[in-house]
């Protein structure tokens, strides 16, 4: 072959290959997720990341039991990383249309999922046959992943908010943990304490960037009887005293008392780090945000305790909760999610089984006793299976959480468009957080106006 | 290894070649592929890969602006998405506080590179050792360098280096990314020190051109180094000092990883939001892709205007 010929010869070879290799891309499978031997085939996402060495196992493990029991189903589950935590991650997954066959979201992407039309309505297909434990499942649950009396998503996790403090830093500050805070001014009190022990730590922390700062307000605004929208969740309804109550209280702390640490604009991990480091007195979150404290920063359990969430001059009169889901993607075959039904039942929802494995997860570096997840409704069969295991395999001192279940607040779920508008509010709170003379009012308005304007591109 | 020789194209009976005629024959567009089909297979490759990765991204982006999905749905929207993002509260103040950027970034980001690249050039000594120290931060991937600045530099307590260092001078401290009125100025500061080294060279490059007779005859004239730089140097760089304008602009113009780490997003009550920001934030937190697209294409279009003069600049040049 001359010079010319060879090069003609590799040139349309590496065209062809570049061809065939779009083609591939572009190629939609027609995989129905059934092989030739009649096996069902299911992807399944959020599989534990390899860092999270026991966690993985477990969940290994649990793919290999489960499909001992159901031979006919295959499950590939893939770790996506930060999709599970992370609202971008998972928007561009969605818009890239990569999403796994059964895959996890927020009760607060519930429109965003629709709005992709990828996801499936399930209403028909669960119940107590496809999973055994459906009918004990909180309704307020189903009620989050249902839109237009269609569901959509099967919940698998669930929280309300609470005060977490460090038990360490009480007792130095001589604070009776005990006897935590009760209201805003309780709050104000021991936060001044215990900053006034030095050394950098802060006696109350708070979100204001990555919408954690939104998702705080919202929840503070619920403490105080207030909501985000207007009951037809068509305009913004927390420029009020309520809202301002909020900022005030805030900006009272950060500029009045000095008592919040002179790092600000803290987004979910940086605040988790410095508790994990000793710095935080008191924050609100999640009975799981001391599991994240020990898992991912460092921190220690006994350490960490929890009360209900301080009122304004009383009780709280409400709190935020909010959980998660798996939703099915549009075009799988009714075996596919029939089989998908059957995994998240054995995996999420079964007593004893998968996360509800406390036998297993005792020894390990995994809590059992936080008084989370509550996906069963109270007094159902299966929240007192879950309970009495509970109990019985507690590897965390479950007293630190006990003044925390035994006060319940009205739980109040989040917002339609939740991250959009935690996402503006983030604005309010950086503001009272950042700037000593911010002016409340303002930025309350201009928050009013964008949650308006979004609501009003939504509708 | 054999050359071939590629044969000369027949004339076409009956048309004259004029005498007059240097330039190269016309010949049809299928003669010419026919003629180079190695090279346009090659180019096929290449041509693809703009296709796929560059030119129908940008198209789509364009199509998606003029649309809205909901539930599944795709439909035509006109200009809606336009006039939508133009109400939008967030939209001035963005560009608002882009344009702060571009501005800063040209007075300092731009400014800075110069002088150093002149005391560079200045030096008689260790010269190459210096040049290596000035472009090292260009090494380090944008992200450490932004941590080191918002982690260690900007700690806002008087533990943070800046603060330390304004104690030390006795001057009053600041609350860097935290402070509403800092954000740009930090942002800026953060910046100029990542990215200066590469402007840095291409100026010591062009001031290595200037003849040396020129400062020779400014210094015979009793010019001082003012003088100097203000007669000889600048003017002998102009065309490089404008340039570098106008590619700082398009660049500063697009300002995203600095507000996403130094800021956490938008920064202080939003003082850290540029347009790019902006277009995240729809795209990814606000599940508007629509809207998204528009903003895109809205930058693309102020970004094309300032292209189109960079584009003169430099044929100006040539």
């Amino acid at each position: 072959m001359s010079v010319p010929q060879y090069r003609r010869a590799a040139a349309l070879a590496l065209v062809a290959g570049l061809g065939f290799s779009l083609t591939a891309c572009s190629t939609k499978s027609d995989d129905k997720g059934t092989t030739a031997d009649g096996k069902v085939t299911i992807t399944v996402d959020c599989q534990p990341v390899g860092a999270q060495k026991e966690l993985l196992k477990n969940w290994n493990d649990d793919v290999v039991e489960f499909q001992k029991q159901n031979p006919d189903i295959v499950v590939k589950s893939v770790s996506v990383g930060e999709q599970c935590n992370n609202p971008p991650d998972f928007t561009a997954r969605l818009a890239g249309g990569t999403v796994t066959d059964v895959f996890y979201g927020y009760m607060t992407d519930l429109q965003q999922v629709l709005d992709s039309g990828q996801a499936m309505d399930i209403s028909g297909v669960v119940n107590k046959d496809t999973i055994p434990t459906w009918d004990s499942v909180d309704p307020a649950l189903k009620g989050a992943f249902t839109d237009g009396g269609k569901l959509y998503a099967v919940p698998v996790k669930n929280y309300s908010m609470g005060l977490v403090y460090n038990k360490v830093l009480f007792q130095k500050a001589g604070l009776d943990v005990n006897n935590p805070p009760k209201t805003w001014a309780d709050v104000r009190a021991a936060a001044k304490k215990i900053s006034a022990l030095g050394n950098g730590i802060a006696g109350y922390s708070e979100y204001s960037a990555g919408n954690t700062g939104g998702w705080h307000f919202t929840s503070l605004l619920y403490s105080q009887g207030g909501q985000v929208l207007t009951p037809d969740g068509k305009k913004a309804d927390f420029n009020n005293a309520m809202g301002k109550q909020v900022l005030q209280n805030i900006k009272d702390m950060r500029y009045g008392d000095n008592s919040m640490g002179s790092r600000q604009l803290l987004q979910w991990a940086d605040l988790l780090t410095n508790a994990g480091a000793g710095k935080v007195g008191m924050f609100i979150g999640a009975p799981d945000a001391t599991q994240a404290i020990v898992s991912q920063f460092q921190g220690k359990f006994q350490d960490w305790a929890m009360a209900p969430l301080p009122g304004q001059d009383g009780a709280a009169k409400g709190t935020l909760g909010g959980g998660e889901g798996y939703f099915f993607k549009k075009d799988l075959s009714p075996e596919q999610v029939k089989a998908g039904l059957k995994w998240i039942a054995y995996q999420k929802l079964t007593p004893g089984k998968g996360q509800f494995d406390y036998v297993r997860a005792k020894p390990q570096n995994y809590p059992v006793g936080l008084p989370q997840p509550l996906l069963f409704a109270n007094g159902s069969e299966a929240q007192k299976q879950e309970l009495e295991l509970r109990k019985a395999n507690a590897n965390v001192d479950t007293t630190n959480f006990a003044i925390f279940e035994a006060t319940p607040v009205p739980i109040k779920g989040e917002p339609r468009n939740a991250q959009a508008i935690y996402a503006v509010l983030d604005a309010a709170m950086s503001g009272v957080l950042t700037n000593p003379n911010a002016n409340i009012d303002a930025l309350l308005k201009t928050a009013e106006q964008k949650v308006n304007q979004l609501l009003a591109a939504e509708s | 290894m054999a050359i071939t020789a590629v044969p000369q194209a027949p004339r076409k009976p009956g048309r004259p070649m004029s005498p007059y005629a240097t330039g190269p024959q016309r010949t049809s567009l299928g003669r010419k592929v026919r003629d180079n089909l190695t090279g346009h297979a090659f180019l096929i490759g290449a041509v693809l890969c703009f296709v796929v990765f560059s030119w129908y991204p940008m198209v789509r982006g364009i199509v998606m602006s003029f649309q809205r999905t909901r539930r599944g749905e795709t439909t035509w929207v006109g200009w809606d998405n336009y006039s939508r993002l133009i109400a939008d509260p967030s939209f001035w103040p963005a560009w608002k506080n882009t344009f702060y950027f571009t501005v800063l970034a040209l007075v300092l980001g731009y400014a800075v590179p110069f002088f150093v690249a002149i005391l560079l050039n200045e030096f008689r000594h260790a010269k190459g050792y210096l040049r290596i120290l000035v472009y090292l931060p260009v090494m380090l991937p944008p992200a450490s360098a932004l941590f080191l600045f918002k982690f260690y530099a900007y700690d806002p307590s008087e533990a943070g280096l800046f603060n330390a260092i304004l104690k030390a001078l006795h001057l009053p401290t600041s609350q860097w990314m935290q402070s509403p009125g800092m954000t740009m100025p930090a942002m800026v500061i953060a910046s100029t020190w990542m990215n200066m080294g590469g402007a840095v060279l291409i100026y010591l490059a062009s001031l290595q051109n200037i003849p040396g007779e020129l400062y020779e005859a400014a210094e015979l004239d009793g010019a001082g180094i003012w003088r100097r730089i203000r007669h000889v140097t600048i003017p002998q760089t102009r065309l490089i000092l404008a340039l570098l304008a106008m590619l700082q602009i398009v660049a500063t113009m697009q300002l995203f990883i600095e507000p996403l780490i130094l800021a956490n997003g938008a920064g202080a009550e939003d003082s850290a939001t540029s347009v790019a920001y902006l277009i995240y934030q729809h795209g990814f937190f606000q599940n508007d892709l629509n809207g998204a697209a528009a903003l895109g294409v809205i930058m693309l279009v102020v970004l094309a205007g300032f292209s189109a003069v960079y584009v003169r600049l430099t044929a100006k040049q040539d």
